[in-house]
């Protein structure tokens, strides 16, 4: 429980007052509510404070906080929202148009469309974080031990990640694709690792800037291991520029996802994913063009809130909008 | 300036050969047997392995992959399993397909972006600037191969002014482009304007605006070119990236380019052709990648006095 109520602070996301920064005030709060070692943590959770109450007042940006909110119920709750099965078929009523008993109309197969988009949600959502979970892991540890160690590690990295980073991301992914099968699995990660380098150069520039600052020379003269400095002290505070790239890399993560189902590489029917669902719904598009549409406009309504929310993020980090 | 072309142009090498490692190596993971798939099924495991050892495909892996390069330098990437035609015969002939679609695209994306990226910045919170960066963000958002659906729908299904696929006329290039090109348009629009807004609070701007100078030489005579200099590099950018991008238009459309070519040939599992589709897209995207930075330096004077 202890645990829950402090992640949900550091992102900033949940925190009604904010305001408690400075250093003696966030220790001894933080250690009356859980246990936690009162070192580098306010500071840190400040940056962010300071980024989420800068965001509140961005309403463009709290509309598509609302939106994802919503997003990420349905998919939850796909089992109570969602009118029908995702995978009944009807054959006796098939390429429907949108009616009372299906909002949406009903696909090649008499499949509900509204229920296959309610149960999508999930296959998208999980695609996005996960792909870019597994951007961030490997991207921001190779750009961490770049930055910190600087020299020929550095070199070594960071020329892999150019050689990557010269591979269009969705061509790279659709090579990974080809040769591992497709599925979820394999989405997640072509999609992850394509977009690898993009992590490790953010990460890297920040990790750069932090390591000369007077806290790490601190930790280092109290005797803390490169691996504890890097884990606990530079990359805490250097959160908020990957928060913001992952939020638009969720979207961008989302868009491969689907355009990979699309030409047929990525997630497999019957799973209902947004892009296969519309790639389905091709041959259709003249006889029942709403089999098509509908998903894209799933797709369109959560990138366009994935990025509302991330440009809102980047206006709150930028420091020379600072009032 | 003529070292450091020289001198990216010869990093481009070590970056190309390591392009080359991973695309062979992924391919070389990829379920299937070359051999048996140029002899179909049911040949005979005799000549299966006779063509394999003829292939090469028994060697170890890095001699393989030295051998392709050693061919690949010279311009020879294979013959494609399917049409049994030389791989780069046949990429060639589709790559102007692909050159045209993805300059076609950036093309339209230059037009609208910056000349509304302009007006959005000179003219920055009133109801055409809301309007168009709502609309820009739309245009981001939106997957160009629903969009590319979208418009068969209404222009070719509904309308029929335009026909849904083929190539060869310009009614053919216009869907397909303007599809392409959409989210480069609202890309090359959001960077216009914000460069401009932050050219525009520039002291020097205001020198100009306090000498007296008309808006419009302040505009177009100041604050203009300096705004344009980060543009051209997300310019560039977009028109490698709508190399890659136009696999899934060239699919949606029939477009007979180099993207919907390696989509054919994933799904008949024709490596060579995969292959050599992705080293000669990701040669493409490194060379107008270089073209930009040498660009960028020759308009930025501040630049190029570096490397003077």
């Amino acid at each position: 429980m202890n645990k829950d109520v402090d992640t949900i602070d550091q992102n900033g996301m949940n925190r009604t007052h904010p305001e408690s920064g400075s250093a003696l005030e966030g220790a001894s709060e933080s250690a009356s509510v859980v246990e936690t070692k009162p070192d580098k943590e306010p500071k840190q959770r400040s940056q962010l404070a300071e980024v989420w109450r800068r965001l509140k007042k961005n309403r463009m940006a709290m509309f598509g906080l609302t939106v994802i909110i919503i997003i990420i119920l349905t998919a939850i709750f796909a089992d109570f929202v969602a009118p029908y099965s995702y995978r009944t078929q009807n054959l006796r009523r098939v390429a429907e148009a949108p009616s009372r008993d299906h909002l949406l109309g009903t696909d090649e197969l008499g499949r509900d469309i509204l229920s296959r988009i309610i149960y999508g949600t999930r296959v998208s959502l999980q695609v996005g974080f996960v792909a870019v979970s597994i951007s961030i892991i490997v991207g921001g540890f190779l750009g961490s031990i770049a930055g910190y160690y600087g020299g020929r590690l550095d070199n070594v990295i960071m020329r892999i990640m150019d050689i990557l980073l010269a591979i269009p991301s969705i061509l790279l992914a659709i090579a990974i694709v080809s040769a591992f099968g497709g599925g979820l699995v394999n989405v997640m990660i072509a999609v992850g690792i394509s977009s690898i380098p993009v992590y490790a150069r953010i990460v890297k520039a920040s990790v750069i800037s932090i390591k000369e600052q007077e806290f790490i020379e601190a930790a280092r003269a109290v005797g803390a291991k490169d691996l504890r400095i890097i884990f606990k002290h530079v990359l805490p505070n250097s959160m908020a520029p990957i928060i913001v790239q992952g939020t638009i890399g969720v979207a961008n993560a989302i868009l491969s996802a689907a355009g990979l189902s699309f030409i047929g590489l990525g997630i497999q029917p019957p799973t209902p994913e947004w892009g296969a669902m519309l790639s389905g719904g091709r041959m259709f598009i003249r006889t029942a063009p709403h089999i098509a549409t509908f998903p894209g406009v799933a797709i369109m309504i959560t990138i366009f809130a994935l990025n509302l929310l991330g440009d809102g993020m980047r206006d709150a980090l930028d420091p020379r909008l600072k009032q | 300036m003529y070292r450091y072309i020289v001198r990216r142009l010869l990093l481009l090498i070590p970056v190309m050969l390591g392009v080359s490692f991973i695309v062979f190596t992924i391919m070389y993971f990829t379920p299937g047997d070359p051999a048996k798939i140029l002899l179909g099924e049911r040949a005979p495991a005799a000549e299966v392995a006779a063509l394999r050892t003829q292939m090469g495909l028994d060697d170890p892996f890095l001699v393989q992959f030295f051998n392709f390069i050693k061919n690949a330098v010279q311009g020879d990437f294979g013959r494609s399993l399917v049409t049994k035609r030389p791989v780069a015969e046949e990429l060639f002939a589709r790559f102007p397909a692909t050159i045209q679609l993805a300059g076609s695209a950036v093309l339209i994306a230059v037009a609208i972006g910056i000349p509304v990226g302009i007006i959005s910045a000179i003219k920055q919170y009133s109801f055409f600037d809301g309007a168009t960066m709502t609309l820009a963000l739309v245009g981001v958002s939106m997957p160009n191969f629903w969009q590319g659906l979208m418009m068969i729908l209404l222009f070719s299904v509904y309308l029929r002014w335009l026909p849904s696929s083929g190539y060869g006329t310009f009614s053919h290039l216009i869907m397909p482009a303007a599809t392409l090109g959409t989210s480069s348009a609202a890309l090359i629009t959001r960077m216009t304007r914000s460069s401009m807004l932050e050219v525009v609070r520039q002291d020097y701007i205001r020198t100009a605006r306090a000498k007296g100078l008309d808006e419009k030489v302040v505009i177009n005579k100041h604050a203009l070119k300096n705004a344009l200099i980060p543009v051209v590099t997300v310019i560039g950018l977009q028109f490698g990236y709508l190399l890659g991008g136009a696999v899934l238009t060239e699919t949606v459309f029939s477009w007979p380019g180099v993207g919907r070519m390696m989509v054919d040939a994933i799904r008949q599992k024709d490596f060579p052709v995969v292959q050599a589709g992705v080293l000669m897209l990701a040669l493409a995207f490194s060379l107008v990648n270089l073209f930009v930075d040498i660009l960028y330096a020759y308009i930025d004077p501040r630049i190029k006095a570096q490397y003077k």
